[in-house]
Protein backbone atom coordinates (compact mmCIF):
# COMPACT_ATOMS: atom_id res chain seq x y z
CA UNK A 1 0.00 0.00 0.00
CA UNK A 2 1.50 3.30 -0.88
CA UNK A 3 2.39 5.81 1.56
CA UNK A 4 -0.10 8.54 0.76
CA UNK A 5 -2.91 6.07 0.89
CA UNK A 6 -2.18 4.44 4.49
CA UNK A 7 -1.64 8.39 5.23
CA UNK A 8 -5.49 8.89 4.25
CA UNK A 9 -6.45 5.64 6.13
CA UNK A 10 -4.68 6.50 9.38
CA UNK A 11 -6.56 10.23 9.15
CA UNK A 12 -10.00 8.53 8.55
CA UNK A 13 -9.32 5.85 12.17
CA UNK A 14 -7.77 9.69 13.85
CA UNK A 15 -11.90 10.99 12.84
CA UNK A 16 -12.87 7.84 14.06
CA UNK A 17 -11.30 8.34 17.40
CA UNK A 18 -12.84 11.89 17.42
CA UNK A 19 -16.21 10.47 16.96
CA UNK A 20 -15.86 7.86 19.42
CA UNK A 21 -15.03 10.69 22.36
CA UNK A 22 -17.92 12.90 20.89
CA UNK A 23 -20.17 10.15 21.58
CA UNK A 24 -19.87 10.59 25.00
CA UNK A 25 -21.55 13.52 25.09
CA UNK A 26 -24.62 11.85 26.01
CA UNK A 27 -25.00 7.91 27.31
CA UNK A 28 -27.41 7.45 24.26
CA UNK A 29 -24.86 7.96 21.50
CA UNK A 30 -22.34 6.48 23.84
CA UNK A 31 -22.51 3.13 22.62
CA UNK A 32 -22.35 3.98 19.05
CA UNK A 33 -19.46 5.82 19.99
CA UNK A 34 -17.42 2.83 21.22
CA UNK A 35 -17.77 0.93 17.59
CA UNK A 36 -16.17 4.33 15.70
CA UNK A 37 -13.48 3.87 18.30
CA UNK A 38 -13.00 0.37 17.43
CA UNK A 39 -13.42 0.48 13.73
CA UNK A 40 -10.73 3.36 14.18
CA UNK A 41 -8.50 1.11 15.55
CA UNK A 42 -9.29 -1.76 13.26
CA UNK A 43 -8.39 0.20 10.49
CA UNK A 44 -5.13 1.65 12.10
CA UNK A 45 -4.17 -1.93 12.62
CA UNK A 46 -4.95 -3.60 9.29
CA UNK A 47 -3.30 -0.46 6.88
CA UNK A 48 -0.36 -0.77 8.98
CA UNK A 49 -0.20 -4.82 8.28
CA UNK A 50 -0.92 -3.90 4.45
CA UNK A 51 2.00 -0.75 4.25
CA UNK A 52 4.18 -2.59 5.71
CA UNK A 53 3.92 -5.21 2.79
CA UNK A 54 6.96 -7.76 2.81
CA UNK A 55 4.70 -9.45 5.93
CA UNK A 56 7.10 -12.63 5.70
CA UNK A 57 7.14 -14.98 8.99
CA UNK A 58 6.78 -12.25 11.35
CA UNK A 59 3.13 -12.04 10.30
CA UNK A 60 1.62 -14.94 12.11
CA UNK A 61 4.16 -14.30 15.23
CA UNK A 62 2.51 -10.78 15.36
CA UNK A 63 -1.07 -12.43 15.01
CA UNK A 64 -0.16 -14.46 18.09
CA UNK A 65 1.20 -11.56 20.59
CA UNK A 66 -1.99 -9.55 19.54
CA UNK A 67 -4.42 -12.40 20.41
CA UNK A 68 -1.88 -13.53 23.54
CA UNK A 69 -2.29 -9.51 24.79
CA UNK A 70 -5.85 -9.28 23.34
CA UNK A 71 -7.42 -12.39 25.29
CA UNK A 72 -5.49 -10.98 28.39
CA UNK A 73 -7.33 -8.02 27.96
CA UNK A 74 -10.76 -9.26 27.38
CA UNK A 75 -10.04 -11.44 30.57
CA UNK A 76 -9.71 -8.59 32.61
CA UNK A 77 -12.34 -6.95 31.43
CA UNK A 78 -15.06 -9.14 31.44
CA UNK A 79 -13.90 -9.76 35.42
CA UNK A 80 -13.36 -6.35 36.85
CA UNK A 81 -15.38 -5.22 39.34
CA UNK A 82 -16.99 -1.80 39.06
CA UNK A 83 -15.46 -0.88 42.23
CA UNK A 84 -11.88 -1.61 40.92
CA UNK A 85 -12.44 0.73 37.86
CA UNK A 86 -9.74 3.09 39.16
CA UNK A 87 -7.24 0.99 39.47
CA UNK A 88 -7.80 -0.81 36.44
CA UNK A 89 -7.61 2.18 34.35
CA UNK A 90 -4.67 3.27 36.24
CA UNK A 91 -3.10 -0.13 35.46
CA UNK A 92 -4.14 0.35 31.82
CA UNK A 93 -2.24 3.68 31.81
CA UNK A 94 0.95 1.97 32.79
CA UNK A 95 0.70 -0.38 29.80
CA UNK A 96 0.47 2.22 27.27
CA UNK A 97 3.10 4.10 29.27
CA UNK A 98 5.25 1.30 28.81
CA UNK A 99 4.52 0.34 24.81
CA UNK A 100 5.18 3.77 24.50
CA UNK A 101 8.59 2.83 26.01
CA UNK A 102 9.16 -0.07 23.89
CA UNK A 103 8.76 1.57 20.44
CA UNK A 104 11.25 3.79 21.57
CA UNK A 105 13.59 1.98 21.76
CA UNK A 106 12.70 -0.40 19.25
CA UNK A 107 13.48 2.74 16.96
CA UNK A 108 16.71 3.70 18.90
CA UNK A 109 17.96 0.31 18.04
CA UNK A 110 17.05 -0.47 14.69
CA UNK A 111 16.20 3.27 12.74
CA UNK A 112 16.31 2.39 9.83
CA UNK A 113 13.18 -0.06 9.33
CA UNK A 114 10.86 3.55 10.36
CA UNK A 115 13.26 5.73 7.76
CA UNK A 116 14.67 7.61 10.64
CA UNK A 117 18.58 7.27 9.79
CA UNK A 118 20.52 4.62 10.59
CA UNK A 119 22.38 3.37 14.05
CA UNK A 120 24.46 6.30 15.34
CA UNK A 121 23.14 8.60 12.35
CA UNK A 122 19.33 9.61 13.62
CA UNK A 123 18.15 12.45 12.62
CA UNK A 124 18.15 15.03 15.49
CA UNK A 125 14.19 15.91 15.26
CA UNK A 126 13.76 11.95 15.71
CA UNK A 127 16.21 11.77 18.34
CA UNK A 128 14.36 14.40 20.05
CA UNK A 129 11.02 13.16 19.46
CA UNK A 130 11.67 9.27 20.38
CA UNK A 131 13.41 10.74 23.43
CA UNK A 132 10.80 12.52 24.82
CA UNK A 133 8.26 9.87 24.06
CA UNK A 134 10.29 7.27 25.69
CA UNK A 135 10.71 9.82 28.69
CA UNK A 136 6.99 10.86 28.94
CA UNK A 137 6.17 6.93 28.66
CA UNK A 138 8.71 5.94 31.26
CA UNK A 139 7.07 8.37 33.90
CA UNK A 140 3.76 7.49 32.60
CA UNK A 141 4.56 3.65 33.38
CA UNK A 142 6.47 4.49 36.76
CA UNK A 143 3.78 6.63 37.74
CA UNK A 144 0.30 4.82 36.89
CA UNK A 145 2.06 1.84 38.66
CA UNK A 146 2.23 3.85 42.38
CA UNK A 147 -1.06 5.12 41.66
CA UNK A 148 -2.36 1.58 40.80
CA UNK A 149 -0.62 0.37 44.29
CA UNK A 150 -1.84 2.72 46.56
CA UNK A 151 -5.34 2.25 44.66
CA UNK A 152 -5.29 -1.34 44.96
CA UNK A 153 -4.43 -0.58 48.82
CA UNK A 154 -1.17 -2.83 48.83
CA UNK A 155 0.68 0.55 48.98
CA UNK A 156 -0.76 2.76 51.56
CA UNK A 157 -2.55 5.77 50.59
CA UNK A 158 -1.25 8.44 52.29
CA UNK A 159 1.53 10.93 51.09
CA UNK A 160 5.06 9.76 51.38
CA UNK A 161 7.14 13.03 51.96
CA UNK A 162 10.89 13.90 52.77
CA UNK A 163 13.16 16.49 53.02
CA UNK A 164 14.16 17.97 49.82
CA UNK A 165 11.79 16.49 47.38
CA UNK A 166 10.81 18.64 45.49
CA UNK A 167 14.14 19.62 44.96
CA UNK A 168 15.33 16.24 43.55
CA UNK A 169 12.35 16.03 41.43
CA UNK A 170 13.15 19.36 40.14
CA UNK A 171 17.05 17.84 39.80
CA UNK A 172 15.98 14.56 37.85
CA UNK A 173 13.77 16.83 35.88
CA UNK A 174 15.99 19.21 34.68
CA UNK A 175 18.86 15.77 34.33
CA UNK A 176 16.40 14.25 32.02
CA UNK A 177 16.23 17.30 29.91
CA UNK A 178 20.40 17.51 29.43
CA UNK A 179 20.75 14.03 29.16
CA UNK A 180 17.80 14.61 25.79
CA UNK A 181 20.64 17.54 24.71
CA UNK A 182 23.36 15.58 24.97
CA UNK A 183 21.75 12.55 23.40
CA UNK A 184 21.69 14.76 20.37
CA UNK A 185 25.14 15.43 20.28
CA UNK A 186 26.47 11.97 21.20
CA UNK A 187 23.98 9.68 19.81
CA UNK A 188 25.02 7.22 22.37
CA UNK A 189 23.19 4.29 23.81
CA UNK A 190 24.34 4.24 27.08
CA UNK A 191 22.25 7.70 27.09
CA UNK A 192 19.37 6.58 25.82
CA UNK A 193 18.92 4.48 28.37
CA UNK A 194 19.92 6.60 30.98
CA UNK A 195 17.12 8.66 30.04
CA UNK A 196 14.68 5.75 30.19
CA UNK A 197 15.75 4.93 33.85
CA UNK A 198 15.59 8.08 35.46
CA UNK A 199 12.48 9.07 33.73
CA UNK A 200 11.33 6.11 35.57
CA UNK A 201 12.45 7.28 38.99
CA UNK A 202 10.86 10.82 38.38
CA UNK A 203 7.55 8.80 37.76
CA UNK A 204 7.84 7.27 40.94
CA UNK A 205 8.97 10.37 43.24
CA UNK A 206 5.79 12.20 41.53
CA UNK A 207 3.27 9.86 42.65
CA UNK A 208 4.36 8.79 46.12
CA UNK A 209 3.86 12.44 47.97
CA UNK A 210 0.16 12.23 46.50
CA UNK A 211 -2.49 11.33 49.10
CA UNK A 212 -5.25 8.95 48.14
CA UNK A 213 -8.31 11.14 47.78
CA UNK A 214 -6.49 13.40 45.31
CA UNK A 215 -6.03 10.20 42.80
CA UNK A 216 -8.57 11.98 40.63
CA UNK A 217 -6.15 14.34 39.57
CA UNK A 218 -3.38 11.93 39.58
CA UNK A 219 -5.64 9.60 37.29
CA UNK A 220 -6.32 12.33 34.70
CA UNK A 221 -2.54 13.55 34.95
CA UNK A 222 -1.55 10.38 34.18
CA UNK A 223 -4.08 9.96 31.46
CA UNK A 224 -3.00 13.19 29.76
CA UNK A 225 0.84 12.01 30.15
CA UNK A 226 -0.11 8.28 28.02
CA UNK A 227 -1.64 10.55 25.79
CA UNK A 228 1.37 12.93 25.02
CA UNK A 229 3.73 10.39 24.61
CA UNK A 230 1.88 8.25 22.11
CA UNK A 231 1.92 12.14 20.59
CA UNK A 232 5.81 11.95 20.71
CA UNK A 233 6.41 8.43 19.23
CA UNK A 234 3.57 9.53 16.61
CA UNK A 235 6.39 12.26 15.25
CA UNK A 236 8.77 9.63 15.38
CA UNK A 237 7.27 7.69 13.31
CA UNK A 238 5.17 10.17 11.38
CA UNK A 239 1.99 8.86 11.64
CA UNK A 240 -0.79 10.94 12.03
CA UNK A 241 -3.49 8.96 13.67
CA UNK A 242 -0.97 8.50 16.47
CA UNK A 243 -0.40 12.38 16.66
CA UNK A 244 -4.14 12.93 16.22
CA UNK A 245 -5.01 10.35 19.16
CA UNK A 246 -2.20 11.81 21.59
CA UNK A 247 -3.45 15.17 20.84
CA UNK A 248 -6.91 14.15 21.80
CA UNK A 249 -5.96 11.82 25.09
CA UNK A 250 -3.45 14.69 26.09
CA UNK A 251 -6.09 17.05 26.11
CA UNK A 252 -8.89 15.18 27.44
CA UNK A 253 -6.42 13.50 30.38
CA UNK A 254 -5.77 17.71 31.01
CA UNK A 255 -9.66 18.54 31.03
CA UNK A 256 -10.03 16.13 33.60
CA UNK A 257 -7.61 17.16 35.89
CA UNK A 258 -8.32 20.63 35.33
CA UNK A 259 -11.98 19.92 36.38
CA UNK A 260 -10.64 17.85 39.28
CA UNK A 261 -8.77 20.99 40.56
CA UNK A 262 -11.60 23.27 40.25
CA UNK A 263 -13.74 20.46 42.71
CA UNK A 264 -11.13 20.63 45.35
CA UNK A 265 -10.77 24.79 44.92
CA UNK A 266 -6.51 23.93 44.30
CA UNK A 267 -4.28 24.25 42.03
CA UNK A 268 -2.52 21.94 40.12
CA UNK A 269 0.82 22.23 41.32
CA UNK A 270 -0.50 22.51 44.93
CA UNK A 271 -2.04 18.61 44.25
CA UNK A 272 1.24 17.77 42.83
CA UNK A 273 3.44 18.65 44.91
CA UNK A 274 2.03 16.78 47.99
CA UNK A 275 -1.37 16.67 49.99
CA UNK A 276 -3.19 18.09 52.38
CA UNK A 277 -3.15 15.01 54.35
CA UNK A 278 0.23 15.62 55.12
CA UNK A 279 -0.52 18.77 57.15
CA UNK A 280 -2.27 17.91 60.76
CA UNK A 281 -2.82 20.73 62.25
CA UNK A 282 -6.30 19.95 63.58
CA UNK A 283 -5.78 16.13 64.55
CA UNK A 284 -5.03 17.44 67.99
CA UNK A 285 -8.09 20.36 67.96
CA UNK A 286 -10.51 17.33 66.98
CA UNK A 287 -9.92 15.49 69.96
CA UNK A 288 -9.69 18.03 73.01
CA UNK A 289 -13.18 19.23 72.03
CA UNK A 290 -16.14 17.00 72.52
CA UNK A 291 -19.16 18.79 70.94
CA UNK A 292 -22.48 16.76 71.74
CA UNK A 293 -23.75 14.89 67.92
CA UNK A 294 -27.36 13.42 67.89
CA UNK A 295 -27.07 9.68 67.46
CA UNK A 296 -29.85 7.55 65.61
CA UNK A 297 -30.11 4.22 64.11
CA UNK A 298 -32.01 2.96 61.00
CA UNK A 299 -35.86 2.78 62.25
CA UNK A 300 -35.08 6.25 63.10
CA UNK A 301 -33.66 6.69 59.80
CA UNK A 302 -36.47 4.56 57.88
CA UNK A 303 -39.04 6.69 59.86
CA UNK A 304 -37.29 10.07 58.63
CA UNK A 305 -37.04 8.85 54.86
CA UNK A 306 -40.29 7.32 54.85
CA UNK A 307 -42.81 10.29 55.91
CA UNK A 308 -40.33 12.59 53.78
CA UNK A 309 -41.97 13.76 50.43
CA UNK A 310 -38.17 14.72 48.94
CA UNK A 311 -34.92 12.62 49.60
CA UNK A 312 -31.41 13.57 48.18
CA UNK A 313 -28.63 11.26 48.15
CA UNK A 314 -24.80 12.00 48.65
CA UNK A 315 -22.65 9.36 47.84
CA UNK A 316 -18.86 9.21 48.16
CA UNK A 317 -15.89 7.12 48.49
CA UNK A 318 -17.02 5.34 51.51
CA UNK A 319 -19.83 3.93 49.46
CA UNK A 320 -17.74 2.59 47.07
CA UNK A 321 -15.24 0.48 49.72
CA UNK A 322 -18.40 -0.67 51.48
CA UNK A 323 -19.86 -1.60 47.84
CA UNK A 324 -23.16 -0.13 49.09
CA UNK A 325 -24.46 0.99 45.76
CA UNK A 326 -26.53 -2.01 45.24
CA UNK A 327 -28.31 -1.98 48.75
CA UNK A 328 -28.65 1.72 48.29
CA UNK A 329 -30.65 1.17 45.01
CA UNK A 330 -32.80 -0.97 46.76
CA UNK A 331 -33.28 1.76 49.74
CA UNK A 332 -34.25 4.00 47.09
CA UNK A 333 -36.96 1.48 45.26
CA UNK A 334 -38.78 0.80 48.87
CA UNK A 335 -38.86 4.44 49.61
CA UNK A 336 -40.19 5.16 46.08
CA UNK A 337 -43.19 2.68 46.27
CA UNK A 338 -43.72 4.95 49.47
CA UNK A 339 -44.14 7.97 46.97
CA UNK A 340 -40.91 9.41 47.95
CA UNK A 341 -39.04 11.81 45.42
CA UNK A 342 -35.54 10.48 45.48
CA UNK A 343 -32.45 11.86 43.40
CA UNK A 344 -28.74 11.53 43.99
CA UNK A 345 -25.77 14.48 44.26
CA UNK A 346 -22.25 13.78 42.95
CA UNK A 347 -19.57 15.83 43.82
CA UNK A 348 -17.15 16.22 41.24
CA UNK A 349 -14.46 15.08 43.37
CA UNK A 350 -16.13 12.03 44.80
CA UNK A 351 -14.64 8.64 44.41
CA UNK A 352 -11.15 8.20 43.34
CA UNK A 353 -11.60 9.41 39.38
CA UNK A 354 -13.73 11.42 37.48
CA UNK A 355 -16.94 9.44 37.49
CA UNK A 356 -16.89 7.11 39.48
CA UNK A 357 -19.83 7.67 41.51
CA UNK A 358 -22.07 7.49 38.67
CA UNK A 359 -20.38 4.14 36.86
CA UNK A 360 -21.04 2.40 40.34
CA UNK A 361 -24.71 4.00 40.78
CA UNK A 362 -25.53 2.57 36.89
CA UNK A 363 -24.40 -0.81 38.00
CA UNK A 364 -26.53 -0.76 40.55
CA UNK A 365 -28.92 -0.18 38.02
CA UNK A 366 -30.16 3.30 39.25
CA UNK A 367 -31.45 5.03 36.18
CA UNK A 368 -28.98 8.06 35.06
CA UNK A 369 -31.62 10.94 34.78
CA UNK A 370 -31.84 10.62 38.60
CA UNK A 371 -27.81 11.24 39.24
CA UNK A 372 -27.34 14.64 39.70
CA UNK A 373 -24.10 17.30 39.77
CA UNK A 374 -23.41 19.50 41.96
CA UNK A 375 -24.33 22.68 39.84
CA UNK A 376 -27.54 21.36 38.62
CA UNK A 377 -28.58 19.96 42.27
CA UNK A 378 -27.16 22.21 44.68
CA UNK A 379 -29.84 24.26 45.20
CA UNK A 380 -32.52 21.49 45.37
CA UNK A 381 -31.36 20.89 49.26
CA UNK A 382 -33.51 23.90 50.66
CA UNK A 383 -36.44 21.93 49.27
CA UNK A 384 -35.41 18.87 50.35
CA UNK A 385 -37.01 17.18 53.61
CA UNK A 386 -33.52 14.16 54.30
CA UNK A 387 -30.09 14.42 52.51
CA UNK A 388 -28.43 11.05 52.74
CA UNK A 389 -24.79 11.16 53.48
CA UNK A 390 -23.80 8.35 52.49
CA UNK A 391 -19.37 8.08 52.38
CA UNK A 392 -19.28 11.34 51.31
CA UNK A 393 -17.51 13.77 54.05
CA UNK A 394 -15.42 16.83 52.78
CA UNK A 395 -17.63 17.55 50.16
CA UNK A 396 -20.12 18.36 52.29
CA UNK A 397 -18.32 20.58 54.98
CA UNK A 398 -20.42 23.30 55.20
CA UNK A 399 -16.28 25.20 56.63
CA UNK A 400 -15.76 25.70 53.30
CA UNK A 401 -18.27 28.57 52.97
CA UNK A 402 -17.85 30.03 55.68
CA UNK A 403 -14.35 29.93 57.75
CA UNK A 404 -10.92 31.30 55.72
CA UNK A 405 -9.23 29.81 57.72
CA UNK A 406 -10.60 26.54 56.72
CA UNK A 407 -7.71 24.36 54.19
CA UNK A 408 -10.90 23.70 51.99
CA UNK A 409 -12.53 27.36 52.12
CA UNK A 410 -13.38 27.96 48.62
CA UNK A 411 -13.89 24.57 47.98
CA UNK A 412 -17.61 24.05 46.03
CA UNK A 413 -19.43 21.79 48.53
CA UNK A 414 -23.10 20.24 48.55
CA UNK A 415 -25.58 22.21 50.52
CA UNK A 416 -26.36 19.54 52.68
CA UNK A 417 -27.06 20.94 55.96
CA UNK A 418 -29.62 23.09 53.58
CA UNK A 419 -32.47 20.41 53.98
CA UNK A 420 -34.59 20.09 57.15
CA UNK A 421 -32.82 16.51 58.25
CA UNK A 422 -29.77 15.42 57.32
CA UNK A 423 -28.77 11.62 57.94
CA UNK A 424 -24.86 11.10 57.96
CA UNK A 425 -23.60 7.81 57.30
CA UNK A 426 -20.27 7.03 58.86
CA UNK A 427 -18.03 4.84 60.80
CA UNK A 428 -17.11 7.00 63.62
CA UNK A 429 -16.22 10.87 64.07
CA UNK A 430 -13.26 10.57 62.40
CA UNK A 431 -12.42 13.67 60.53
CA UNK A 432 -11.36 12.94 56.52
CA UNK A 433 -9.15 13.12 54.18
CA UNK A 434 -8.51 16.67 54.27
CA UNK A 435 -8.21 16.15 58.26
CA UNK A 436 -10.45 18.63 59.48
CA UNK A 437 -13.83 18.33 61.40
CA UNK A 438 -17.03 18.43 59.48
CA UNK A 439 -18.93 20.58 61.15
CA UNK A 440 -22.15 19.14 60.07
CA UNK A 441 -22.05 16.32 62.54
CA UNK A 442 -22.66 18.73 65.25
CA UNK A 443 -25.50 20.32 63.90
CA UNK A 444 -29.22 20.28 65.43
CA UNK A 445 -30.42 18.74 62.12
CA UNK A 446 -27.75 16.23 61.76
CA UNK A 447 -28.66 12.50 62.52
CA UNK A 448 -25.40 10.16 62.77
CA UNK A 449 -25.97 6.74 62.10
CA UNK A 450 -22.17 5.09 63.41
CA UNK A 451 -22.10 2.19 61.34
CA UNK A 452 -20.95 0.18 57.65
CA UNK A 453 -22.64 2.42 54.81
CA UNK A 454 -23.74 -1.44 53.76
CA UNK A 455 -24.93 -2.65 56.72
CA UNK A 456 -26.61 0.25 57.83
CA UNK A 457 -28.52 0.94 54.40
CA UNK A 458 -29.82 -3.01 54.65
CA UNK A 459 -30.68 -2.43 57.85
CA UNK A 460 -33.14 0.36 57.03
CA UNK A 461 -34.22 -1.15 54.12
CA UNK A 462 -35.54 -3.86 56.43
CA UNK A 463 -37.19 -1.54 58.60
CA UNK A 464 -38.92 0.20 55.83
CA UNK B 1 8.41 29.96 -2.62
CA UNK B 2 10.69 28.00 -0.12
CA UNK B 3 9.52 24.40 0.81
CA UNK B 4 7.66 23.61 4.30
CA UNK B 5 9.16 20.76 6.27
CA UNK B 6 6.83 18.41 6.56
CA UNK B 7 7.40 18.45 10.34
CA UNK B 8 5.29 21.70 10.15
CA UNK B 9 2.71 19.89 8.66
CA UNK B 10 2.75 17.15 11.41
CA UNK B 11 2.92 19.82 14.23
CA UNK B 12 -0.37 21.45 12.69
CA UNK B 13 -2.03 18.54 12.69
CA UNK B 14 -1.25 18.13 16.53
CA UNK B 15 -1.99 21.22 17.37
CA UNK B 16 -5.27 21.32 15.81
CA UNK B 17 -6.01 18.06 17.45
CA UNK B 18 -5.65 19.42 20.81
CA UNK B 19 -8.21 21.81 19.82
CA UNK B 20 -10.53 19.35 18.78
CA UNK B 21 -9.56 17.71 21.70
CA UNK B 22 -10.52 20.23 23.92
CA UNK B 23 -13.39 21.03 22.57
CA UNK B 24 -14.96 17.70 22.27
CA UNK B 25 -13.71 16.85 25.92
CA UNK B 26 -15.67 19.66 27.34
CA UNK B 27 -18.76 18.41 25.99
CA UNK B 28 -18.39 14.98 27.45
CA UNK B 29 -21.25 14.75 30.51
CA UNK B 30 -19.96 14.29 33.94
CA UNK B 31 -21.20 11.33 34.36
CA UNK B 32 -19.40 9.84 31.86
CA UNK B 33 -15.68 10.78 33.24
CA UNK B 34 -15.13 6.99 33.69
CA UNK B 35 -16.19 5.85 30.91
CA UNK B 36 -14.15 8.28 28.74
CA UNK B 37 -10.66 7.80 30.64
CA UNK B 38 -10.99 3.75 30.00
CA UNK B 39 -11.81 4.83 26.17
CA UNK B 40 -9.00 7.54 25.55
CA UNK B 41 -6.60 4.83 27.24
CA UNK B 42 -7.75 2.24 24.65
CA UNK B 43 -7.06 4.62 21.94
CA UNK B 44 -4.00 5.94 22.96
CA UNK B 45 -3.04 2.16 22.69
CA UNK B 46 -2.81 2.90 18.80
CA UNK B 47 0.87 3.19 19.72
CA UNK B 48 0.74 -0.45 18.33
CA UNK B 49 0.72 0.69 14.91
CA UNK B 50 4.18 1.33 16.15
CA UNK B 51 4.64 -2.15 17.70
CA UNK B 52 3.75 -3.57 14.95
CA UNK B 53 6.32 -1.62 12.62
CA UNK B 54 8.92 -2.78 15.16
CA UNK B 55 8.24 -5.93 15.52
CA UNK B 56 7.99 -6.65 11.64
CA UNK B 57 11.47 -4.41 10.83
CA UNK B 58 13.61 -7.77 10.34
CA UNK B 59 15.81 -7.65 7.57
CA UNK B 60 15.31 -11.33 6.48
CA UNK B 61 17.86 -13.86 8.70
CA UNK B 62 16.25 -13.73 12.04
CA UNK B 63 12.88 -12.70 13.36
CA UNK B 64 13.81 -12.16 17.26
CA UNK B 65 16.35 -9.12 17.27
CA UNK B 66 16.29 -7.25 20.54
CA UNK B 67 13.90 -4.43 18.51
CA UNK B 68 11.97 -7.53 16.91
CA UNK B 69 11.60 -8.43 20.58
CA UNK B 70 10.74 -5.08 22.06
CA UNK B 71 8.23 -4.71 19.31
CA UNK B 72 6.45 -7.84 20.26
CA UNK B 73 6.27 -7.16 23.99
CA UNK B 74 5.14 -3.74 22.62
CA UNK B 75 2.01 -5.44 20.61
CA UNK B 76 1.41 -7.46 23.47
CA UNK B 77 0.90 -5.11 26.01
CA UNK B 78 -1.13 -2.15 23.05
CA UNK B 79 -3.40 -5.57 22.95
CA UNK B 80 -4.20 -5.87 26.33
CA UNK B 81 -5.38 -2.01 26.29
CA UNK B 82 -6.88 -2.10 23.34
CA UNK B 83 -9.44 -5.07 23.89
CA UNK B 84 -9.86 -4.29 27.61
CA UNK B 85 -9.94 -0.77 26.95
CA UNK B 86 -12.83 -0.86 24.50
CA UNK B 87 -14.51 -3.89 26.26
CA UNK B 88 -14.36 -2.66 29.41
CA UNK B 89 -16.26 0.89 28.18
CA UNK B 90 -18.21 -1.31 26.23
CA UNK B 91 -19.40 -3.05 29.93
CA UNK B 92 -19.77 0.18 31.53
CA UNK B 93 -21.86 2.52 28.93
CA UNK B 94 -24.21 -0.78 28.87
CA UNK B 95 -25.59 -0.10 32.32
CA UNK B 96 -26.11 3.68 31.78
CA UNK B 97 -30.08 3.60 30.98
CA UNK B 98 -32.72 5.66 31.81
CA UNK B 99 -35.40 5.54 33.55
CA UNK B 100 -37.91 3.29 32.96
CA UNK B 101 -41.27 4.43 31.96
Amino acid sequence: MSANLSALFYLISGILFILALRGLSSPESSRQGNYFGIAGMTIAIIVTFLSVGNLGGGFIYVLIFLLIGGSIGAFIAFKIPMTAMPELVAGFHSLVGLAAVFVAISAFLKPDAFGLGIVGDIKLASLIEMSLGAAIGAITFSGSIIAFLKLRGIMSGSPITFKGQHFINLILGLGVLFLIYYLCISQSSNIFWSIVIVSFIVGVLLIIPIGGADMPVVISMLNSYSGWAAAGIGFTLENSALIITGALVGSSGAILSYIMCKGMNRSFFNVILGGWGATDQSSDKTTKEQKPVKNGNADDAAFLMKNASSVIIVPGYGMAVAQAQHALREMVDALKKNGVKVSYAIHPVAGRMPGHMNVLLAEANVPYDEVFELEEINNDFSNCDVAYVIGANDVTNPVAKSDPQSPIYGMPVLDVEKSKSVLFVKRSLSPGYAGIDNDLFYRDNTLMLFADAKKMTEEIVKSL
Amino acid sequence: MMEVDPFIFRLSIFILSIFVGYYVVWSVTPSLHTPLMSVTNAISSVIIVGAIIAALSSKSESIFDTSNIFGFLAIVLAAVNIFGGFLVTQRMLQMYKKKKK
